[in-house]
């Protein structure tokens, strides 16, 4: 099992009970990929938000930024919202941030879970579906190799184009990141991607026949093995004691919570809803390092997954709880895990 | 309950397959009319709803159903062919989600609540909303009747007769049903009301909305 960390960035509470700028915010990310490098996690996720209170809009930047000054961890996209970029960018962005991490980057793309990159980059989102699956394929395409020939409706073609730098290792590997659509499930199989799972509420075990359809429409499309990987992306923070873990990230998460729901029309969360959603089986997993690592080890148990990484800035946290989470996931989860399920084997793709 | 349920969903997302899952549970016979941009809908029914069939079109499977439910993203909702919907008892399980869907010039405009604004696209189906309230993994925790923690869904309408079937039918599936009044007073139960998103027995429904229990 891979572990790793994911964020749209967060405005970090300092010691006066003010909150950090958007641009302490970058720096602070790069700070927690340098530091998820160094206790051993496997992969960091950035962005894509355009929101104040979660500001990591270029994840790429950030990402490059992480690269130089980090040596095993992969770098990520958490996600790209595809619909609203040029696939040749984000393909030129990713695969130099691959030249500096010598191989590190990935891509996911997604539909995201807001939509302030439509009005932002001045699309329609009721273009949605075709910029989507169109820009989908020019990406794929593009990662296939140069020349680049493409034909679609959302932009001119592409006639032998030549997208450079190209990765040592031909390919940045390409996700597609969804939440519980089963057709998304049925779509990165028949397209032989891997797929992460982004589950924020609900019981994520009830994802298993989700993967089930995603492997099976894989091998009907008869996608390599190496490419069927399965990741799971929840929200989750680690602390020593599982309940002063729980009680310090509570209020950060309410915060986040109360916010997104105010714009969408949703009550807060409660305490008791908390509480369910942070005991085992729940899909937020706040806990200690025993508590963290046995929930992973079930969770594998219906998915299968190869990797499983947590999105712990919510609301203001401050930087050294942030830290700190990292730190225990690094040092404390992943050798149980390790002991429990083996050590992940490296994919090498083709 | 003695009569077993077709019921006909569009949409074979997050909703519409945690439906199509209940249904095939309590015995309904389970059609789905899948989105006109994806294919293999059969396949993916067979592994996340064993049972439930892909409708051959929706025609056929408006006809077969003693009620239909539309489950698909507000947004596209005007894909669907509302003729087909005269005389048939239709359920309204979206929500206009501007944060999702964009905003809809139309129905900011209209001033209504959003299963009357679609009811209009045919005034002569027979127009039910409910389901929209919970999320689809809390929907998934429907019960069997006389389950402790079993979860009230609410429902609101014009229609008596089409309220009765809807409502038997969400028992059957395993939902206590609470009837809010006429489909206008559905807005009761859209998003920024008092019991969006909450899990609630059948008393804390009532209670949070003030309706006396019947
Ligand atoms: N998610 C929830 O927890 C929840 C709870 C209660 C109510 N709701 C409401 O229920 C509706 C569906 O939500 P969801 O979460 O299930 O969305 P979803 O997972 O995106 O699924 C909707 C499905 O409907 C398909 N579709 C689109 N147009 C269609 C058409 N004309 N005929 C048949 N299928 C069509 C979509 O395919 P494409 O990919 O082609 O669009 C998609 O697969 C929304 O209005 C939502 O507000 C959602």
């Amino acid at each position: 099992m891979q572990l790793g960390v994911y964020s749209f960035g967060s405005l970090a509470r300092r010691a006066d009970g003010g909150v950090v700028s958007s641009a302490q915010a970058m720096r602070n990310l790069v700070e927690a990929i340098r530091l998820a490098d160094e206790v051993g996690l496997e992969y960091f996720g950035i962005g894509e938000h355009h929101t104040e209170p979660m500001p990591a809009s270029a994840a790429a930047v950030v990402l490059a930024g992480a690269a130089t000054v980090t040596k095993r961890i992969r770098l990520g996209s958490s996600v790209t919202v595809l619909s609203t970029e040029d696939p040749v960018r984000v393909y030129q962005q990713f695969a130099t941030v691959d030249a500096l991490s010598n191989g590190r980057a990935e891509i996911t793309a997604g539909r995201g879970s807001s939509i302030e990159s439509f009005p932002l980059f001045g699309f329609d989102l009721h273009d949605y579906d075709r910029l989507y699956a169109e820009k989908l394929d020019l990406l794929l395409t593009i990662d296939r190799g140069n020349p680049v020939n493409w034909k679609g409706t959302v932009r001119t073609d592409l006639v032998d184009a030549v997208v450079v730098p190209r990765p040592d290792s031909g390919h940045v590997p390409i996700w597609l990141g969804t939440g519980g659509n089963p057709q998304s499930s049925l779509r990165a199989g028949q397209l032989g991607l891997p797929i992460s799972y982004g589950i924020i509420g609900g019981v994520p075990a009830k994802f298993a026949p989700l993967a089930d359809l995603y492997r099976r429409a894989a091998a009907a499309s008869e996608a390599p093995a190496t490419q069927v990987r399965v990741s799971v992306g929840t929200p989750g923070f680690v602390g020593e004691q599982g309940e002063s873990a729980r009680d310090l990230w509570w209020n950060e998460w309410h915060h986040t919570m109360s916010e997104l729901g105010r714009l969408r029309g949703f009550a807060p969360p409660s305490r008791t809803s908390y509480d369910r959603d942070t005991a085992p089986g729940g899909a937020l997993f706040v806990g200690s390092p025993d508590e963290i690592s046995d929930r992973i080890i079930e969770l594998h148990s219906h998915l299968g997954h190869m990797r499983h990484f947590l999105q712990m800035d919510f609301g203001t946290i401050p930087q050294r709880d942030f830290l700190r989470s990292i730190e225990l996931l690094g040092t404390e989860v992943k050798p149980r895990l390790e002991a429990a399920l083996g050590v992940e084997p490296e994919v090498v793709t083709s | 309950m003695s009569h077993s349920f077709t019921i006909g969903i569009f949409g074979a997302g997050k909703v519409g397959t945690a439906l199509a899952r209940l249904g095939i549970a309590a015995g309904n016979s389970v059609l789905v009319s899948g989105s006109p941009r994806h294919t293999h809908t059969q396949m993916l029914l067979d592994v996340v709803a064993p049972g439930a069939v892909e409708a051959g079109s929706a025609e056929v499977m408006v006809r077969a159903s003693d009620l239909v439910i539309i489950a698909v993203p507000f947004a596209k909702s005007d894909e669907i062919d509302y003729g087909l919907f005269t005389g048939t008892i239709v359920v309204d399980a979206m929500n206009y989600w501007p944060a999702v869907d964009g905003v809809v010039a139309d129905i900011e405009r209209a001033e209504l609540g959003n299963s009357e604004f679609i009811a209009m696209r045919n005034p002569r189906g027979r127009w039910v909303k409910s389901l929209n309230h919970l999320g689809y993994q809390e929907l998934a925790e429907a019960a069997a009747e006389g389950t402790r923690g079993r979860l009230a869904i609410g429902l609101a309408g014009d229609d008596g007769d089409a309220k009765a079937v809807v409502s038997a039918w969400l028992d059957d599936i395993g939902f206590d049903p609470v009837d809010v009044g006429a489909l206008a007073d559905g807005r009761r139960l859209e998003t920024g009301g008092a019991i969006f998103g909450r899990s609630l027995s059948r008393g804390e429904f009532a209670l949070s909305l003030g309706l006396v229990e019947s």
